[in-house]
């Protein structure tokens, strides 16, 4: 694009800084689909603090690696010990390091949402061609892809380790792929979830700590409860019980359809019919966090 | 560039805009009005972000209710507020809001470069934003605004929190906007006399009613007043007083100017109604043998449209008619 001015500067004159003036753009122009990935991107890199100050970078990098490094020395022991199961299955991995999950979401999910609020960035967002929904499911999905790179990256080391170690091929991978369809409806709810909080808190601190009560104080009224349900002797209350904080949510999908052991009191997870309403639970949740994040930036708008 | 019909924009407790009509055309305008005269809500709906509750809208030839993705692409916008991440840099922030108008990643980085020159922030493009100066932070939003290379630019009070030489250099930016860069301005304030030495035509709105919109030069020939001092001569010990004399002989009414300045005295204030004003002043002082000090347009604040506009509308009617 630079080669339509000519040189105005007569030869043997080199030295001298000439002020080309302005050029405009006749370029292409790729719209909204390309301005959304864009976003997506840029927001998919900024949940890792990759493009930002090395402050930001810290946080992130250190939860990614606290929740790989456990996966790494189960592997090595699994390997030395010349086990035949990994000591934690691919489904449980989640459940186990949730405070780890639930962490990362609450630093991140204002970091991609509340900054622009903050700041008020929002109405430069929708002076150009993307709409609100656009905004949305390019942020929703940049969260949901960081939580999944998170969460599925620990299962990969320990999928890798076990082949390596000489487990058994299908079973192994089986159970992997049941692992990462849990871990990834795992990040596009905690993502949900972690962006409409943050949605409505303008202030990064509010919104960190808003998101960490609501994960924590549902999973420990709900596990408690469960508890309670169970050594009362109405175990089959325990997996409706599981239905209202979202980790226990994820626990009951996965040991419903995916192979997993459930961590529900008693390890009884829910039965077939009760994981369909588990499973619809789970997509009813990120479908209305969508739909209240999309109202939330109608109204913020410009 | 840009065209309304009747618009109207009524919110539940008050009335934004009503049945506003107005034609812009290429080059600078200025659009004023008081806090809360429908600056904003006006743009808003023009960049196809707000319905309007009745009437039509067209920007660059496209409607805003059908196509405003359209116009958002062709148009740049800088807001009143802040809008700028203290923790980014202005060039990753630019970059990043060009791609975001549709630009790839090569031509983004490019067009930033050469658009941050422009607006006149060089090393320090590299740095934080926030530990900007507010004239710096104003160039990044401007910058933002032309990154994509826009038909119109949308600038809302574009000289808000400047001081007089940061203003003065805005003031200089918007108008190489249109003459070097082709860009069209629509631009918005609430000083008249800022927008009168930058624009070629300004709209001003009040209570979302239009109250006149004219070119610039319109503007000053009608609503100049000349500040004019002479000198005494022999003939005429009181220069000023033979001069009010001679000039209300011509049937030009003249006042003294207000206010206890040293010197006020001796200055004539009175209504310049077109170049004839002008060479009628010439022609009397000269006739009496008078030296000219000073011939000077003063310049006018929003609040004496607002305090003439009733006069002003009743004319533009009997014009138009």
């Amino acid at each position: 694009m630079a080669v339509e001015h000519p040189l105005a500067t007569p030869t043997g004159d080199q030295s001298r800084i000439h002020d080309i003036g302005y050029r405009g753009y006749d370029g292409p122009r790729l719209g909204r689909s390309y301005a959304r990935r864009s976003l997506y991107s840029q927001s998919l890199r900024g949940a890792y603090g990759l493009g930002r100050s090395v402050k930001s970078k810290v946080l992130p990098m250190l939860l990614f690696a606290v929740m790989c490094v456990p996966a790494a020395i189960m592997v090595a022991v699994a390997v030395v010990t010349k086990a035949h199961e990994l000591p934690v299955s691919y489904t449980r991995y989640a459940i186990v390091t949730q405070a780890v999950i639930s962490l990362y979401v609450a630093s991140q999910a204002p970091q991609a949402v509340s900054r622009d609020l903050r700041f008020k960035t929002v109405p430069l967002y929708f002076s150009r061609p993307i709409e609100t929904a656009d905004y949305v499911r390019a942020k929703f999905a940049a969260l949901a892809s960081a939580l999944f790179i998170l969460t599925g990256a620990p299962l990969l080391v320990m999928y890798v380790g076990a082949l390596l170690s000489k487990m058994d091929f299908a079973h192994q991978t089986k159970e992997f792929a049941q692992g990462l369809v849990s871990v990834a409806l795992l990040s596009l709810l905690f993502a949900g979830i972690g962006l409409v909080i943050a949605a409505f808190t303008p202030r990064r601190g509010f919104g960190i700590a808003a998101v960490i009560a609501v994960l924590t104080i549902s999973y420990g009224a709900v596990s408690t409860l469960q508890a309670i349900a169970d050594t009362q002797g109405s175990g089959s209350a325990v997996p409706w019980i599981g239905l209202f904080s979202p980790i226990t949510l994820i626990d009951g999908v996965q040991s419903a359809f995916l192979g997993g052991s459930s961590a529900y009191p008693g390890g009884t997870g829910p039965s077939a019919g009760q994981g369909v309403v588990h499973v619809l639970f789970v997509l009813g949740l990120i479908a209305a966090c969508y739909g209240l994040l999309v109202r939330r930036y109608r109204k913020v708008g410009l | 560039m840009i065209a309304t019909e009747s618009l109207s924009k009524r919110f539940p407790r008050v009335t934004a805009l009503d049945r506003l009509s107005v034609d812009i055309g290429p080059g600078v305008t200025g659009l004023v009005g008081a806090n809360g005269a429908g600056k904003s809500t006006l743009i808003k709906i023009l960049l196809g972000l707000s319905p309007a509750t009745e009437g039509r809208a067209e920007v660059l030839g496209l409607d805003v209710a059908a196509k405003g993705a359209a116009i958002r692409e062709r148009v740049g916008y800088m807001p009143e507020h802040d809008c700028l991440p203290p923790d980014v840099s202005a060039t990753e922030f630019v970059v990043h809001m060009a791609r975001m108008s549709g630009l790839p990643p090569a031509a983004a980085r490019e067009r930033t470069a050469d658009t941050l020159r422009h607006v006149g922030l060089y090393e320090e493009r590299y740095r934080p934003i926030g530990g900007y100066s507010t004239g710096m932070k104003q160039r990044v939003k401007l910058a933002q605004a032309l990154v994509h290379d826009p038909q119109l630019v949308f600038l809302d009070e574009p000289t808000n929190g400047l001081d007089p030489v940061g203003r003065d250099e805005m003031l200089g930016l918007i108008r190489r906007i249109h003459s070097d860069f082709g860009i069209s301005v629509l631009v918005t304030s609430h000083l008249l006399g800022e927008l009168e030495r930058t624009c070629d035509h300004v709209v001003v709105i009040d209570g979302g009613k239009l109250l006149r919109s004219s070119s610039t030069t319109d503007f000053t020939q009608t609503t100049t007043t000349l500040a004019i001092e002479v000198t005494d001569s022999d003939a005429h010990p009181d220069g000023t007083r033979a001069l009010r004399e001679a000039l209300h002989a011509r049937g030009v009414d003249t006042r003294a100017e207000a206010g206890g300045l040293p010197g006020a005295g001796h200055i004539l204030l009175l209504t310049a109604t077109g170049e004839e004003t002008y060479d009628l002043v010439r022609d009397v002082v000269a006739d009496l043998g008078l030296g000219l000090v000073r011939m000077e347009q003063r310049r006018h604040h929003i609040s004496e449209v607002f305090t003439t506009s009733d006069e002003q509308r009743k004319e533009a009617v009997g014009h138009g008619g």
